[in-house]
């Protein structure tokens, strides 16, 4: 390290109340590579900060970058342009095995030939740490991830789920400055997923690492993180929270990636107040609250979250937004109805009830109904 | 019925042709090695077991010295295999099925074809050992032929592709992620292949022995193409004891005992040496 960034260091750390040196910076990160002697971009620019002690989503495709761009976080991959630093110092060109980071790879890469102490103690033992020491942390890593008197099974001789929990650990003894999971749930039936996902969390408030999760499971991201970055295409396509990520989808392709969502195209006619009216096929307007300044009118998408409408046979108050259509599936499902309903405009919705206090359904296939929603649970979306 | 005849039928063929052109002349081989008389007046079966003392007795050198150019000649293809091997598997790309052919050639020529052609390429004035010895650079006198170097070497070059292919297909095996792994805990590459990779090939190693140690102890050809007198091994003395002495019952003795030797050797190698037992210890 330079004297200029130790005092830069010195510097943030002395206000670090106000903005502490972020556990991982991605700088225009971009990865090329050859295929079929053709240039393809994998990542096309990404540029994040992740703060420490955060439990941090990449979600998105499969092929849209998010595992090239946490190989480029770990090591394995050297970016075409661009800058990776952790905890402010640049690493771009540092290997692998110099990075304070360590992986949990997607199909767990256990040693097959090492049992579950050995697999364990690897990165201490290459870190010459003592072995009294090492005796002690694998110890206690092993306790936290409930393995206690399995130190000498195989990894083959193991359940998925704790071939899942001995790659966590093997990682997480090192005490690296982060940690990153690629895909860490994907090969574990749904019950099993859902229990490993409670628990990554309370292992992550334990040991209070900053984690580095990359997924294709909207839920899984929701349930866990505290920040999530969509991407698609090589590109970030929104970073928020969870909620406001679902609330609040920045573009179409968030709003379709992340659960189910309905979109409504139409022509704003008038904005004012922070709201904006939007004619809907020929009869219909819907109410849109919009930012001033940001919607002058011409063609929109608003989008609305299924469980935020509600289905009636009579027509809603004004206040509200409100369309007409039919419908054309009523599904059971339990918990709730599940409707498809199409639009006079000609788009589909979709609408969940909750059967919450008896299981009659409102409506049945073919009924002419109302579905309205109120304004602030909708979202215009430029296009 | 006809469901549990079936496999059964499937393995007639095949058992057959074993049964009658491998244990038929086993047992005949094994009721010979007992017999007494010539090929004259013909052999008597008088279970004279002094056949296998008198022949181990006698020819005791060139069972040790078959032993020692079978382990020389293996450990000389494990050297020269795992390279090739290690770097067909990593580094080959998208050309690798290319370099496995191109180390499969050879055996399209008969391997004693290509034990001659060595005799060639190393005779005494041939086109390697003349020009040297023009240029002075060699001794007139200097040979290779008829050393122990043309027979261990001659072995080497001819079992080289059983070991390098057992290697290779344990090498290919090795999971990226696994290697990957060991990198982002920390292993310099010299750690990554000395705790993950070669214990993770071993078992190919393993392979690769059982398939060069055994053919190299009992062969003949390399000893008889490029050896001398001093180089004979036990192969060469079972040839003689059978075409050019016709002693029949010496020449079942020494092939079963050859075999025992054989079995028993890969049986505590196999035992000493066990695939799970190599893993543990390269764990350490």
């Amino acid at each position: 390290m330079t004297e200029i960034q130790a005092g830069e260091e010195a510097a943030s750390a002395a206000a670090s109340d106000i903005s502490p040196v972020p556990a991982i910076e991605l700088d225009g990160v971009v990865k090329e590579y050859l295929a079929h002697g053709e240039v393809v971009q994998a990542v096309k620019g990404v540029s994040l900060s992740i703060t420490e002690g955060e439990f941090f989503s990449m979600l998105g495709p499969s092929g849209c970058g998010k595992t090239t761009t946490m190989r480029m976080i770990a090591g394995f991959e050297d970016p075409t342009r661009g800058t990776v630093r952790l905890h402010g110092q640049d690493v771009t060109d540092v290997p692998p095995n110099k990075r304070d980071v360590n992986m949990v790879f997607q199909s767990y890469a256990l040693f097959p030939h090492m049992n579950v102490w050995e697999n364990v103690a690897f990165g201490l033992r290459r870190k010459r740490v003592p072995d009294e020491e090492i005796k002690r942390r694998v110890g206690e890593m092993l306790e936290i991830v409930d393995l206690t008197g399995r130190e000498k099974r195989r990894p083959r001789e193991m359940s998925g789920g704790q071939q899942q929990r001995v790659a966590l650990a093997r990682a997480l003894v090192n005490n690296p400055r982060a940690l990153l999971l690629d895909e860490p749930l994907g090969a574990l039936d749904l019950k099993l997923r859902q229990q490993m996902q409670i628990e990554l969390k309370r292992i992550q408030r334990e040991v209070g690492i900053t984690f580095v999760y990359v997924t294709h499971d909207q839920n899984e991201a929701l349930t866990m993180s505290d920040r999530i970055a969509v991407m698609n295409d090589g590109l970030v396509e929104q970073l928020a929270g969870p909620r406001e990520i679902y609330e609040r989808p920045a573009s179409k392709f968030v709003a379709g990636f992340i659960g189910t969502s309905n979109l409504l195209s139409g022509t704003a006619e008038d904005v004012h107040d922070g709201t904006a009216i939007i004619k809907v096929g020929d009869r219909d307007r819907v109410l849109v609250p919009v930012a001033e300044g940001t919607l002058q009118g011409g063609a929109v998408e608003v989008t609305v979250r299924p469980e935020k409408i509600r289905i009636s046979h009579e027509e809603p108050a004004s206040d509200v937004s409100a369309v007409r259509g039919t419908v054309a599936e009523v599904v059971y499902l339990g918990t709730y109805n599940s409707y498809a309903v199409n639009l006079a405009g000609g788009a589909e919705f979709t609408v969940f009830e909750q059967n919450a206090r008896d299981s009659s359904i409102t409506a049945e296939r073919g009924d002419s109904v109302w579905l309205s929603w109120q304004p602030q649970h909708s979202y215009a979306i430029g296009s | 019925m006809r469901r549990k005849i079936a496999p059964y039928l499937l393995i007639l063929p095949g058992g057959l042709w074993l049964v009658i052109f491998l244990v038929v002349p086993l047992v005949f081989m094994a009721s010979v090695s007992t017999q007494e008389g010539d090929v004259v007046n013909g052999f008597v079966q008088t279970f004279h077991l002094a056949n296998f003392t008198d022949a181990l007795v006698e020819y005791k050198t060139q069972f040790l010295r078959s032993a020692g150019y079978g382990l020389a000649g293996t450990l000389l293809t494990i050297a020269l295999a795992y390279p090739v091997a290690y770097w067909i598997a990593f580094k080959g790309g998208a050309r690798k099925s290319t370099y496995l052919l191109l180390v499969l050639l050879p055996f399209f020529v008969s391997f004693v074809l290509r034990t001659v052609s060595w005799k060639f390429l190393l005779a005494d004035d041939g086109i390697l050992l003349q020009p040297l010895k023009d240029l002075g650079l060699v001794p007139a006198g200097f040979h290779v032929l008829q050393t122990t170097v043309a027979v261990v070497g001659g072995l080497t070059y001819n079992y080289l592709p059983f070991m390098i292919l057992p290697i290779y297909v344990a090498l290919e095996r090795v999971d990226p992620r696994v290697v990957e792994a060991s990198y982002d805990l920390y292993s310099t590459a010299r750690d990554s292949f000395t705790k993950i990779v070669l214990p993770l090939s071993l078992p190919g190693v393993f392979a690769g022995v059982l398939m060069t140690f055994v053919p190299m102890t009992s062969d003949y050809v390399n000893a008889s193409i490029l050896g001398g007198p001093s180089n004979t091994m036990i192969g060469n003395i079972i040839q003689t004891e059978y075409l050019v002495n016709n002693d029949y019952p010496a020449g079942a003795a020494l092939s079963f005992t050859l075999m025992a030797a054989m079995l028993i050797g890969i049986f505590v190698y196999a035992k000493a040496l066990g695939t799970e037992n190599v893993l543990e210890a390269a764990a350490r």
